[in-house]
């Protein structure tokens, strides 16, 4: 009898919190396909909203920067933190654990101080730039230094900047426990040690690699914060978004909000039912 | 294995300017004036702004405790359901984490103004309407929504280490429910709660963006006056570079008071 | 029989300790040849310099008479079986044996051709699609073995192969290894702690310990004629006793005389005497040269295994014959069974 009560009451509290995480999101759902721009009242249906959101030049061309910025940032900290993570397992301990120490700084930070961080190092640069461009006394080959750095190149550093030590937590451990002896029997099977890399430590670190890259992509994408200090005039989706949140009333935004939660349901769904088929399928062969 | 420690060269170079000297910059703004020269007046002046300061440490506290106190039973039932029902349950949880927080707070905007759908359905039974938007209530709640999946997770994570026949022996041992609770789930599943503190409080503290669109002008928080130094009108780069110090202090005293917690309980177990 | 690899006077050091000091040995081609000891004993470091994953701080490393001391371990002609195997997970079957000989560059026909005859060799015909993640520890030791011995290597260096398998599949897989061995005509170095193994399937013995060699032999002198009292305790159980070495063909001990077969020893020469558990004879109390009390008796399946305490020493006996706890009883001792080895500290 007890049991049941506790049961019933488990269920209706699940019920409870699913319904917090998830009733405003079904709200502006719906609104998007309304007709009114009342974020209250549903007045009729309509796609009139998908339709301008998709001539929306904002959006689109933010859109587009931040898919770049992001396949951009992604690789480079992939490519970065492999070989950093590699050049580490190589360290004394007490070296590895400053170096971890060091990278673990822009994942705990609040990402407010590293994005005014970094803006600050930008803001010191172009001063020196200045400087040597301004003054009469620096000789003429030293002024080659660009002042209006603020756009893309510091986007793009300051999104590498905290994606890599994603990359090296993601695939440093990996490396540390993989079996030394592999790499020997490569050897032993007559690789030489790029070969052995190429061949047999790469491909077992793939997974991680790969993984890696993916969290840089979405963790670039979704970043506001740390873009907003340090994109100048330049806007990616989610400063787009903030600026179109700032003008109060605009459904377009619930139908951004829709397209992406559909695109990011589509892709999960996807991933996990390849990943179940893929397991069944190791099944299967046992 | 491959000891090629040449290859970790460019990402040290990478570390060290733009991980650590941007903090050593900020540090130096925090202790030098517009001319360059030494001061501590631009820590002096953050005494001005404390009520700033423990309205957005209050806030993320009550965020953070409201989160530990709603995750906690969820993570649990959880724990126990069957694998593949926690796959699904855990994709759930995890699905509006993947949804701009933006979007999120703009969702809850929609929803609190003083017209807006809660109102008019209260309205409906012929109450209210309350002011809703732009209270400190508001901003917390904004907090837990955001970041609610951030206890729940690490939560989970050490629940599912837990085996039954642990809870199971409490209760033979003649523990009753709340027993269990505070002398069993609760220690076992200290390490989560640990993370899941830090998870949601750091954030919290530290936001800009929850406070502007849920809260207004009249909540403003640390985050807010630190954006207001640098891209905001007050401008002030010194001041601002004082309180990111300072919060960087705040956010690094959480963090090693709850990982020393995190600390201990790996020894009990070790 | 023609020297393969022989090594000279090997240190290895590994953080200011020598796990090998100045080891010499000589190996023989086509030879079954087992390294026992007990672990820290060196033999896995003395396999991995001949591999080439360790490079000896002084001391040379012979191939076929040729030093290959600074080779690198992809240019030595021998491969190795390493101890959990070490199969390439991202690989299947066919592509971890064929893995060595791609590197060669060799023909593709070729390739297929030797590497499911390999694969035939080991008992894994129609496996050459299969995961190795999803095959069983036997079958995985199986396809690390064709790996090794498809590149047609000099001598296979095999690391405590069978360590991880249950105890049934690995007697099974102890006389494969040795028929293997035999149908290939190499050299397989064999390295173990579990002296059965090593008698069971060697050639040669070398046992080692604390970097040292302490015996090399066949499996029946180890056993039957231990040199020292390590080797006597670690090959099976003894009875190992001090005893003086009263003249030639005589000894004491245990508080009798004896007669043996050894000599040359120095007169009254202090000396230890190994006596194997099932060489002592139980006969009745008044025919034994020695008497004691049965403390205890465990049956062991094929034998019973009695402690037998006599002037305050403690006998093990095998016998097929069990005495009741408490009993007095005799003891009979052959010149053959008695070994008399110089005595050594510890």
């Amino acid at each position: 009898m007890k049991k049941q009560h506790l049961a019933a009451l488990q269920k209706v509290y699940l019920c409870l919190i699913f319904s917090f995480l998830y009733v405003p999101i079904a709200v502006m759902m719906v609104f998007s396909f309304n007709e009114s721009k009342s974020r209250t009242l549903f007045t009729g249906f309509t796609l009139k909203w998908y339709k301008s959101l998709l001539h929306n030049e904002m959006i689109l061309e933010a859109l587009w920067l931040s898919l770049v910025v992001a396949f951009l940032a992604a690789t480079v900290a992939t490519i970065l933190g492999v070989m950093a993570s590699i050049g580490i397992s190589g360290m004394k301990k007490r070296t590895q654990g400053v170096i971890n120490t060091v990278s673990y700084l822009p994942v705990v930070n609040p990402e407010i101080i590293t994005g005014v961080s970094l803006m600050m190092l930008f803001v010191v640069y172009v001063n020196v730039a200045h400087w040597l461009n301004s003054n009469p006394s620096v000789p003429g080959f030293l002024k080659f230094l660009p002042e209006n750095i603020f756009g893309f190149g510091t986007l793009l550093i300051a999104h590498i900047t905290f994606c890599v030590p994603y990359v090296i937590f993601n695939v440093a451990p990996k490396l540390r426990r993989m079996d030394v002896r592999m790499y020997e029997a490569a050897l032993d099977l007559g690789c030489n040690p790029r070969q052995a890399f190429f061949k047999v430590v790469l491909p077992e670190l793939m997974p991680a690699i790969l993984s890696a890259f993916l969290i840089s992509l979405t963790y670039s994408i979704d970043d506001f914060i740390i873009s907003y200090f340090s994109c100048g005039t330049l806007q990616t989706l989610p400063i787009a978004i903030y600026s179109m949140t700032r003008k109060k009333v605009s459904p377009e935004i619930n139908a951004l909000s829709t397209i992406m939660f559909v695109a990011i349901l589509c892709i999960i769904l996807v991933s996990n039912a390849l990943e179940s088929r893929s397991y069944r399928k190791k099944r299967i062969k046992e | 294995m491959i000891k090629n420690r040449k290859l970790a060269a460019p990402y040290l170079v990478w570390m060290v300017v733009f991980i650590l000297v941007p903090l050593a910059i900020v540090t130096y703004f925090a202790f030098t004036d517009k001319e360059g020269s030494f001061t501590l007046e631009n820590l002096m002046i953050i005494g001005q702004y404390s009520t700033v300061f423990v309205r957005s440490l209050l806030l993320a506290a009550e965020a953070t405790v409201i989160c530990l106190v709603l995750s906690f039973p969820v993570s649990y039932f959880l724990s126990r359901q069957r694998a593949a029902k926690q796959k699904i349950f855990l994709m759930l949880v995890m699905l509006p984490m993947w949804m701009n927080f933006l979007l999120r707070t703009y969702a809850w905007m929609s929803l609190l103004e003083n017209n807006g759908i809660i109102n008019r359905i209260l309205g409906f039974f012929g109450i209210g309407p309350f002011q809703m938007i732009y209270t400190s209530g508001a901003v917390v709640l904004g907090m837990v929504y955001n970041f609610l999946p951030y206890m729940i997770l690490p939560l989970y994570t050490a629940m599912t280490k837990i085996d039954n026949s642990v809870i199971e022996a409490a209760q033979d041992l003649g523990a009753g429910m709340f027993k269990t609770l505070t002398k069993v789930l609760i220690p076992l599943s200290a390490p989560g709660i640990a993370t899941g503190i830090t998870m949601v409080f750091v954030p919290s503290v530290s936001t800009f963006i929850i406070s502007r669109m849920l809260g207004g002008g009249s909540n403003m928080l640390i985050g807010d006056l630190i954006e207001l130094q640098f891209l905001g009108n007050s401008y002030n780069y010194n001041l601002g570079s004082a309180l990111s110090l300072v919060l960087m202090v705040i956010v690094l005293l959480c963090m090693s008071f709850t990982n020393g917690f995190d600390d201990e309980d790996m020894e009990g177990v070790v | 029989m023609s020297k393969i690899v022989s090594l000279q006077n090997i240190v290895v050091g590994f953080d200011g300790e020598n796990v090998l000091n100045g080891l010499s040995l000589d190996i023989h081609d086509k030879e079954f040849v087992t390294f026992l000891g007990p672990s820290g004993c060196g033999k896995t470091t003395t396999l991995r310099v001949i591999g080439g994953f360790v490079q000896p701080s002084s001391g040379n490393v012979f191939f076929d008479g040729q030093d290959i001391t600074n080779l690198p371990p992809y240019k030595r002609q021998v491969n190795t079986v390493f101890q959990k195997y070490a199969l390439f997970p991202h690989l299947n079957v066919y592509e971890n044996v064929a893995f060595g000989l791609r590197l060669k560059k060799m023909d593709e026909k070729e390739i297929r051709s030797r590497v499911l005859e390999m694969l035939e060799v080991v008992g894994l015909k129609g496996f050459e699609r299969r995961d190795t993640t999803n095959l069983s520890g036997g079958q995985q030791q199986r396809v690390a073995i064709a790996r090794g011995l498809v590149n047609h290597p000099r001598v296979l260096l095999l690391d405590e192969p069978l360590g991880a398998l249950d105890l049934k599949l690995r007697k099974e897989m102890q006389l494969e290894l040795k028929r293997l061995q035999q149908a290939m005509n190499i050299t397989f170095i064999y390295v173990t702690h579990d002296q059965e193994e090593a008698l069971t399937m060697s050639d040669t013995v070398v046992v080692m310990k604390d970097g040292n060699i302490q015996q090399i032999g066949s499996p029946i002198d180890i056993y039957n004629e231990p040199e020292n009292a390590f080797v006597a305790s670690f090959i099976g159980e003894s009875n190992i006793i001090d005893g003086i070495m009263l003249r030639d063909f005589c000894v004491e001990f245990a508080g009798n005389e004896f007669t043996c077969v050894d000599k040359g020893f120095g007169h009254n020469e202090l000396v230890q005497v190994v006596i194997r558990p099932e060489d002592i004879q139980v006969v009745p109390a008044i025919q034994g040269q020695l008497t004691g009390v049965v403390k205890e008796v465990i049956f062991k399946g094929v034998h019973y295994e009695m402690r037998v305490e006599q002037a305050g020493y403690e006998w093990i006996i095998h016998s097929t014959q069990a005495s009741a706890p408490g009993e007095l009883i005799g003891m009979c001792i052959g010149p053959d069974e008695i070994h008399i080895m110089t005595r050594t500290e510890g």
